[in-house]
């Protein structure tokens, strides 16, 4: 029997907090078998719990495989190290693909795209915009692949729709006066925290289980089988472990991490992939630049913003990851040659995520990595060379094919499980549930204007986000058993999202939480700290102009009279700093006038 | 547009009515120059009111200093670019005694550390922060902080930022004897304004109104901290009026902004300085300057438009940095937006921040800015000053990093005594 840990210090948050103790724990477990590693008693003296089926990572996978199985019967727990779509779920560009950028380079996933785009405009339409989408390409794009555009597409059962020039100028005023084509496809957007927190309530109200902040650190491995998962609580720092029939990999970029546990190898690579959000929505449809994939390729209206995307760089590892300096210059530069007016927009924040790139071992380093396949990799590892029974990795696709992969993955759990209820979720319209609601820019000023309550006062007035609003995310939050941190409440609405990007809201965020007793001793100090961070991580790429002057102020009140740098011990090793200390002074350009 | 020649030339133009530009006019006025002065004032220009002399050295080890002037003397060893290394520690002694003399003439004076240390004040967030001098409404707290009494802290229902049970909780394990209580603010409901408040405390019947419903809270307590809002303009009769009602002493604490601290300061500022001879163009900034032989200046000044001109001998330029606009940046550099003056800065965009808001290093951006000779005259990397009559002061000089050295109102206050001691040998 063998043990396997995930080597990776683990600095616990504040804002974790384990539910573990609230569940059903079956019993206490002490370990009679022998075990290696350092950890290994304060591992095994803790709490254990049962379910059938245990599901790593809450992203849209998970979340999505938890509803799929929820229905079939099955009973689920999902782990997540972080918060719903903390990994590429939340870092991707809510594109739901039309498939005709990939008629090129992956046919099989341009099918895929297109079948499953026009499932979720029905399945789940309170999550979709139906914006349309236009492929346009610029004097000096590539006219071969112009004019093979609308045969490849009809072989991927893309009907686009010739634009005259002229009138796609018209449909989208914000247009360059150099474009030389332009198709209409079926692109539409779709908001991917709504998507996973909607599946994943869905779930919950059949009985499955979402653990936040908790951490596969381990499994026990005995015979090919997976006998515990080792989980550690993000807050406690304590492990408790996990039986469960079948174990599905469900975690991203990090399937090679979670197998390695297990004893399975799998090649991977990460592509990171940078995202700009502009203040203003600068189009009504998805614009995709007509030429073979390539960074900077398009703009997707989200709401009253627009999002910019997107790079691919090599990184070495899927966390630490931040959107940089060129990628943001670069992403400017491609977009507003379709869009001039994105030259001088303001950006109010830049994101990333990471792509697993499966497959390609380590001699297509030189290969641009979008051409590797964006299908998915469903792997049965009681088929691997190092056989484990109950063990399922789901990774790579898309956003827009989550719903294909939970359904592939439920049927082989079903089948291993010998379970033969179907799939339902190609008919079962997805339910709004009211945990998403406030991630939607502008619903939260409507209801508060007519609500017209004097003592529901705003904490965010940029996105004005009021106490009732915030008191209704508690509840909820606290319906999951999790205790209402800053963090968790920013994922959940827009505070902090204004042009103030914190300033102001993160601090009387912090008293609120406070006077309702969520936050005690000095957590809040530190939650203030933390939440200012992930905002920074946004900003910090973006910081010219106005911007910049929002950020000096944002230092001003949070370091200058604040002082919260004093004692903030670095997370996540970003003190280390690499960036180019060299200064020059700026030309001289005469005096003026 | 040409000048009448009969128009008047002064002998300074204060760019900024930021506390370095405010500074600068006190001090010109004091030398008796004929001083003009152009800037948009908020009172989120001196934020808490709080005097920072030097509260940080060195930065990156985040060392907290109990004595500022040691740490002065330091600094000018470890950073021999510093604009507080262009200064003897006597003038910045000077610069900051002369302009808490002015506000304890107007009837707002700061209180210190009576061996000139650094003070304690705790903060909204409940973080406790350095500084030197507090307005005199704080002086109670950062005693009852020093000596750990049993204090009452008081915050109101629709105040947002402020809760008194934040501060008491984070500052449990340094000051374990703080109460809370929460109250209605008389007369005032739904959403309330520090503003607002301060200024209905001006009143005795709001203060009887709102000890009432204090005295039965404090049991114990032998002090009572509220947020900033006792009163605007007579705070001696409120905190005075309130300790008598009371029967204990009586504090402030810093809120988030904007603050009645500061706009405590900008009143006295734009009451005083006019009554000194300061011609103040409030709310009007300077558009655009044209170079005169002999050196001096004609400033167009205005919003959109050029409302008038002014001609002057000599222009301190007190713009700030990013915030007050005297510096701006695109994607492919800092520039200085008056005069085009060189600005000091990383060589490349990718230098300006970390990644990590809080580094412990500070953010490199800011120390970019306008490089000055010893006379605060603006100068290019060579060091050679680019004109005799132009000087800098405040945050828009390079080398410094007020918010993390805790240094701004100190900085700003000290450079604008230098910068008006060399003007006026200069216009003399
Ligand atoms: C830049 C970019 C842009 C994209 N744009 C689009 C688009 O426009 N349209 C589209 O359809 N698709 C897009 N995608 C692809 C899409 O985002 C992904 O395919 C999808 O989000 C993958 O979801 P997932 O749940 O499989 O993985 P993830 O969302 O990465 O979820 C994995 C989860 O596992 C968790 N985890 C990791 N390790 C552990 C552990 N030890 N214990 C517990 N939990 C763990 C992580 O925290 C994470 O939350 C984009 C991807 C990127 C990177
Ligand atoms: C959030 C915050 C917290 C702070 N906390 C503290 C603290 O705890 N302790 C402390 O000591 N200090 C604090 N400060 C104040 C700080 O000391 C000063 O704001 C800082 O030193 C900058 O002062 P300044 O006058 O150089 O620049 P600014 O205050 O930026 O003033 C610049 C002025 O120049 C004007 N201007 C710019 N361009 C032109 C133009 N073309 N024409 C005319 N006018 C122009 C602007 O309108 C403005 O009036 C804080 C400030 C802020 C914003």
């Amino acid at each position: 029997m063998i043990l396997f840990f995930l080597n990776i210090c683990y600095s616990p948050k504040i804002s974790a907090y384990s539910v573990a103790k609230k569940i059903s724990i079956i019993r206490k477990y002490v370990s009679q078998v022998k075990i290696m590693g350092v950890h290994t008693k304060s591992l095994f003296q803790g709490d254990f719990m049962q379910t059938q089926v245990l599901i790593i990572g809450g992203g849209v996978t998970g979340t999505g495989l938890a509803r799929d199985l929820a229905l079939r019967g099955l009973d689920c727990v999902v782990v997540e190290k972080q918060d719903v779509n903390a990994g590429a779920s939340g870092g991707n560009h809510g594109l739901l693909h039309s498939g005709a950028r990939y008629i090129a380079s992956d046919p099989a996933a341009a099918l895929e795209c297109q079948a499953e785009n026009r499932l979720l405009k029905k399945l789940a339409p309170h999550c979709i915009e139906q914006t349309g989408g236009l492929f346009v390409a610029i004097a000096g794009d590539d006219e071969k692949y112009i004019a093979d555009f609308p045969d490849l597409c009809s072989k991927a059962g893309i009907e686009p729709q010739a634009v005259d020039v002229q009138d796609a100028r018209e449909m989208e005023p914000g247009l360059a006066d150099n474009i030389i084509a332009a198709y209409a496809v079926q692109d539409a957007t779709i908001d991917p925290f709504k998507l996973s927190l909607d599946n994943m309530a869905c779930a919950q109200q059949m009985g499955s289980r979402l653990l936040r902040y908790c951490r596969v650190a381990g499994m026990e491995v005995q015979n090919g089988r997976i006998n515990r998962v080792i989980v550690q609580d993000g807050l406690t720092g304590k492990s408790f472990s996990i039986q469960a029939k079948v174990v599905v990999n469900a975690s991203g970029a990090w399937v090679g991490q979670i197998a390695a546990l297990a004893g399975i190898k799998i090649e991977m690579l990460y592509s990171k992939g940078s995202l700009l959000v502009a203040q203003n929505r600068v189009s009504q449809r998805v614009i995709n630049r007509l030429r073979p994939a390539q960074d900077g390729d398009i703009i997707v209206p989200g709401g009253t913003v627009s999002i910019l995307g997107t790079t691919s760089e090599r990184v070495a590892c899927p966390d630490k990851i931040y959107p940089e300096v060129h990628e943001v210059d670069l992403i400017i530069d491609e977009a507003a040659a379709m869009m001039p007016v994105l030259a001088s927009t303001r950006y109010i924040r830049a994101y990333c995520g990471v792509r697993p790139l499966m497959g390609i071992g380590s001699g297509a380093a030189g290969k641009d990595d979008r051409s590797v396949s964006r299908g998915f990799t469903l792997i049965d590892h009681a088929k691997s060379p190092h056989r484990v029974e109950n063990f399922v990795t789901i990774t790579g696709g898309k956003l827009t094919t989550f719903r294909l992969m939970a359904e592939k993955t439920a049927n082989l759990v079903c089948r291993r499980l010998a379970i033969t209820a179907a799939g339902q979720t190609r008919t079962k319209l997805l339910p709004n549930t009211v945990d998403a609601r406030w991630t939607e820019p502008g619903l939260a000023p409507n209801m508060w204007i007519r609500k017209n309550d004097p003592n529901d006062i705003l904490l965010c007035e940029c996105e004005m986000v009021s106490q009732s609003v915030v008191e209704e995310l508690v509840n909820s939050i606290k319906k999951l058993n999790a205790r209402p941190g800053l963090k968790d409440i920013g994922l959940r609405s827009r505070i902090g999202k204004g042009p103030c990007q914190g300033t102001f809201c993160s601090q009387r965020l912090a008293a609120y939480l406070y006077d309702r007793k969520h936050l005690d001793n000095h957590q809040g100090i530190e939650e203030l700290r933390e939440f200012l961070r992930e905002r920074w991580r946004g900003q910090q790429p973006l910081l010219w102009d106005t911007p910049l002057a929002q950020a000096e102020l944002l230092e001003a009140m949070h370091c200058g009279l604040f002082g919260l740098e004093l004692g903030a011990n670095c997370t996540n090793g970003c003190n280390t700093s690499n960036i180019d200390q060299k200064f020059t002074l700026s030309r001289r350009h005469g005096n003026s006038k | 547009m040409a000048t009448p020649s009969n128009v008047k030339k002064h002998d300074v133009m204060i760019i900024g009515t930021g506390m370095t530009g405010m500074a600068a006019a006190l001090f010109a006025a004091q030398q008796r120059l004929d001083t003009v002065q152009a800037g948009i004032t908020g009172e989120i220009n001196f934020a808490s009111g709080l005097l920072d002399l030097f509260g940080v050295h060195p930065v990156s080890r985040g060392c907290v200093l109990t004595d500022p002037w040691r740490g002065l003397a330091k600094l000018i060893q470890d950073e021999p670019l510093h604009p507080y290394a262009k200064l003897e520690i006597n003038t910045i002694r000077m610069a900051m005694r002369r302009f808490v003399d002015f506000l304890a003439k107007a009837d707002y004076p700061y209180s210190f550390h009576p061996d000139e240390k650094n003070l304690n004040v705790i903060t909204p967030a409940g973080t406790i922060k350095p500084t030197y001098g507090v307005p005199h409404t704080m002086q109670k707290g950062a005693q009852a902080l020093a000596l750990k009494q049993s204090c009452l802290l008081v915050d109101f229902k629709g105040l947002k930022g402020y809760s008194a049970r934040q501060i008491a909780l984070a500052l449990a394990h340094r000051w374990p004897n703080l109460k809370t209580v929460r109250l209605e603010f008389p007369d005032l409901s739904g959403e309330l304004y520090t503003e607002r408040m301060a200024r209905s405390l001006e009143e005795p019947q709001a203060r009887k109104k709102l000890a009432q419903a204090v005295l039965p809270h404090i049991e114990n307590a032998s002090a009572v901290g509220f947020p900033s809002i006792l009163g605007v303009y007579r705070t001696k009769d409120v905190l005075q009026d309130l300790e008598r009602l009371l029967g204990v002493n009586v504090f402030e604490i810093p809120t988030m902004l904007p603050t009645v601290t500061g706009l405590r300061l900008r009143e006295i500022f734009e009451q005083h300085l006019p009554a000194m001879g300061v011609q103040i163009n409030f709310q009007q900034r300077v558009l655009a300057c044209d170079h005169l032989p002999g050196g001096h200046f004609r400033l167009h000044i205005g919003n959109e438009k050029v409302n008038c001109h002014v001609l002057a001998k000599a222009v301190i330029l007190a713009s700030g940095r990013f915030l007050g606009k005297g510096l701006r940046a695109d994607r492919n550099g800092i520039h200085e937006t008056l005069f085009n003056l060189p600005v000091h800065q990383p060589s490349q965009r990718s230098g300006w921040h970390h990644k990590d808001l809080f580094h412990q290093a500070g953010h490199p951006i800011n120390r970019s800015g306008v490089q000055v000779d010893k006379y605060f005259r603006p100068a290019n990397c060579q060091g050679r000053v680019l004109h005799e009559h132009l000087f800098a002061a405040g945050s828009i000089l390079a080398h410094q990093d007020w918010i993390r050295q805790k240094c701004g109102s100190g900085l700003a206050i000290a450079t604008a005594y230098a910068a008006v001691k060399a003007c006026k040998n200069l216009v003399d």
